[in-house]
């Protein structure tokens, strides 16, 4: 087993190698606001460093989200190619089940809330019975509304740190792992599943909201119905 | 023949997921797949639906166009791609798989200019561009009168429009008229049984101070609003084929005007028109007339390589390689305000020695430009 995974759905642009029991290697950058330029050089510069050819992956791991719009679409898109051009499945994850994965590595046993940045004063958000198992779908509210559910929990990811009123415990990891993300897949893939995609089936983005489409106001009102 | 570049070029700047594939001037395949019927109910295009549905289309749409074209991605010599302008959420999915195809196919990789290529495509139809060419680029995006001495290196812009494209206003028009989304084709249709001479709606920045090769479709599209209200605030019926005629003569009257000006003034003999009102038919028809009174030799593509399609982005793909134009480093950015002067984004990171179909790519790139788009998120 070699797995590629990638994740823009979180400001970390972040990629990593996966042998099935390890990591070989990995790339951990945060800039929410270039995602299409430091994808492709971090997958080349973690190739390179494993000395792995693209050729010799097995199944490419993406998380398809939730998460603001335009960087997701970036690692969604990269994933689906390189599956298309070298003839390999391609798994979904769900980046918040990969946040959680890590909060279990760090010592997180359970139960604990992860929660990412949605901008415009939300969050993208699960609770977790332990790192491993998701309670319900992820979801995007506002912190003060979700503040009961999530009251007394341990919370990761960093929709915590930003809303501290809220999640009054929150605690490290703060960002998406690639490395949390393959380890995660490759023991799904050991057990059969499951993704968020069908074999065979490209991953969809998780958006959880829908398009802003602004209907264009009406030609200015020179003419009337 | 066998030995032209074979290029396969991605375009996503708008509402169009386009690939097409081309083998030096020779079209081999353009699939396009369109969100547009998404965004009639919006009447315009609505970036985020467009987003969503490049990230859908692309890699059916990559594989598509391979099928049509019947050849096996291992024989591309290279893979390009619209780095702007457009919108920029759009683009950046058509950024994004084009540098994941040309990685994993071990090819090099050139952003091109999404206007550059609405010229260039006319290669597909015409052959060789004539050095240099006079370009009319028109769609709902874009009104300008472009000079092309090489396409791949020197583009200049002498003209475009200070306030909407042509297209804008023929959608706008549509609007007013009750005619839906987009308003070019239905505008067109309606125009040939209507009376061009019916109405006379004034020619925008035609004064002899104005600037000789910019537009104005605003003042325009008021007044014809304007014209239509006073009708029906008199309570008589809208003559919609004498307005649609009318209004499109006034538009394309313009247009083919300044162009031949743009011509004689710069003493090319070829003009170029191109972009999506280049499908009108009386932009064609008056354009052709007044090209043969002009002895200019006029070039316009067949519409569907006149709209934005992969085709185009593939033509001047294959132009960069056969000028051994620099490839585009894997940092290449979605630039949704590239400027028309940039052909191309040529890559400053490493050698650019790209023999064809070899491995490349395969030293580090690891260095970073702090080239950063802001404006690539809201
Ligand atoms: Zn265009």
């Amino acid at each position: 087993m070699l797995l590629l995974a990638v994740d823009t759905a979180t400001p970390a642009v972040t990629v990593a190698l996966h042998d099935g029991e390890s990591v070989l290697a990995q790339s951990h950058q945060v800039d929410a606001r270039r995602h299409g330029e430091l994808l492709l050089p971090s997958v080349d510069r973690v190739l390179a460093e494993a000395g792995v050819k693209l050729e010799a992956l097995t199944g490419i791991v993406v998380g398809v989200g939730p998460g603001p719009y335009t960087g997701l679409r970036v690692g969604l898109v990269t994933a689906s190619t390189f599956a298309s051009v070298l003839g390999i499945p391609v798994h979904g994850l769900c980046t918040l089940d990969g946040l959680a994965y890590a909060a279990g590595t760090a010592g997180i046993e359970g139960p604990f809330t992860v929660a990412t940045d949605a901008r415009r004063k939300e969050v993208y958000w699960a609770r977790y019975e332990d790192p491993r198992t998701r309670v319900g779908e992820p979801a995007v509210d506002r912190p003060a509304d979700i503040a009961e559910q999530v009251a007394g929990l341990p919370a990761v990811g960093q929709g915590a740190r930003l809303y501290p009123e809220v999640f009054t415990d929150a605690r490290d990891p703060e960002h998406q792992s690639a490395a949390a993300l393959a380890a995660l897949a490759a023991e799904r893939l050991a057990a059969g599943g499951p993704f968020e995609n069908a074999d065979g089936v490209p991953p969809a983005p998780l958006y959880l909201r829908r398009p802003d489409a602004q209907v264009p106001k009406n030609y200015k009102v020179v003419t009337p119905q | 023949m066998a030995d032209e570049p074979l290029v396969l070029g991605i375009e996503t700047s708008c509402d169009e997921t386009g690939v097409g594939i081309v083998r030096g001037t020779a079209l081999l395949a353009d699939a396009v797949a369109s969100s547009v019927d998404e965004h009639a109910r919006f009447g315009g295009v609505v970036p985020e639906v467009a987003s969503r549905a490049h990230l859908e289309a692309m890699v059916p749409t990559i594989e598509r166009a391979l099928k049509e074209a019947g050849v096996t991605a291992r024989d591309l010599d290279g893979i390009a791609v619209t780095a702007g302008p457009g919108l920029a959420g759009a683009l950046l999915v058509g950024v994004s798989a084009a540098k994941a195809y040309a990685y994993a196919l071990g090819k090099p990789l050139y952003g091109v200019n999404h206007l550059a290529s609405h010229i260039c495509v006319d290669q597909l139809e015409h052959g060789p561009l004539p050095e240099p060419t006079m370009a009319l680029l028109v769609s709902g995006g874009h009104s300008s009168l472009l000079l092309a001495p090489d396409i791949t290196s020197d583009v200049r812009p002498l003209g475009a429009t200070i306030d909407d494209a042509a297209g804008e206003a023929f959608d706008k028009i549509a609007r007013v008229l009750q005619l839906g989304f987009p308003g070019g084709p239905v505008i067109d249709r309606l125009a040939k049984e209507g009376d061009p001479t019916a109405i006379n709606f004034p020619r925008g920045l035609t004064g002899s101070r104005d600037p000789a090769y910019d537009f104005s479709f605003s003042g325009l599209k008021t007044a014809v609003a304007r014209w239509i209200e006073a009708k029906r605030n008199a309570g008589e019926e809208v003559p919609v084929r004498d307005v649609a005629a009318s209004f499109q003569e006034a538009v394309v009257d313009v247009l083919t005007r300044k162009a031949i000006r743009a011509c004689k003034d710069e003493g090319v003999d070829h003009l170029m028109i191109g972009g999506g009102v280049a499908a009108n038919s009386r932009l064609r028809s008056l354009a052709q007339e007044r090209c043969d009174d002009a002895g200019i030799i006029l070039r316009v593509p067949r519409p569907k390589l006149c709209t934005d399609n992969g085709a185009m982005v593939a033509a001047l793909g294959a132009e960069m390689v056969k000028r051994n134009r620099p490839a585009s480093d894997w940092d290449l950015s979605a630039d949704s305000s590239l400027p028309v002067t940039d052909p191309h984004v040529p890559g400053t990171s490493h050698d650019h020695d790209h023999e064809h179909g070899h491995g490349g790519h395969s030293h580090s790139h690891d260095h970073v430009h702090e080239l950063s788009k802001d404006n690539l998120y809201s």
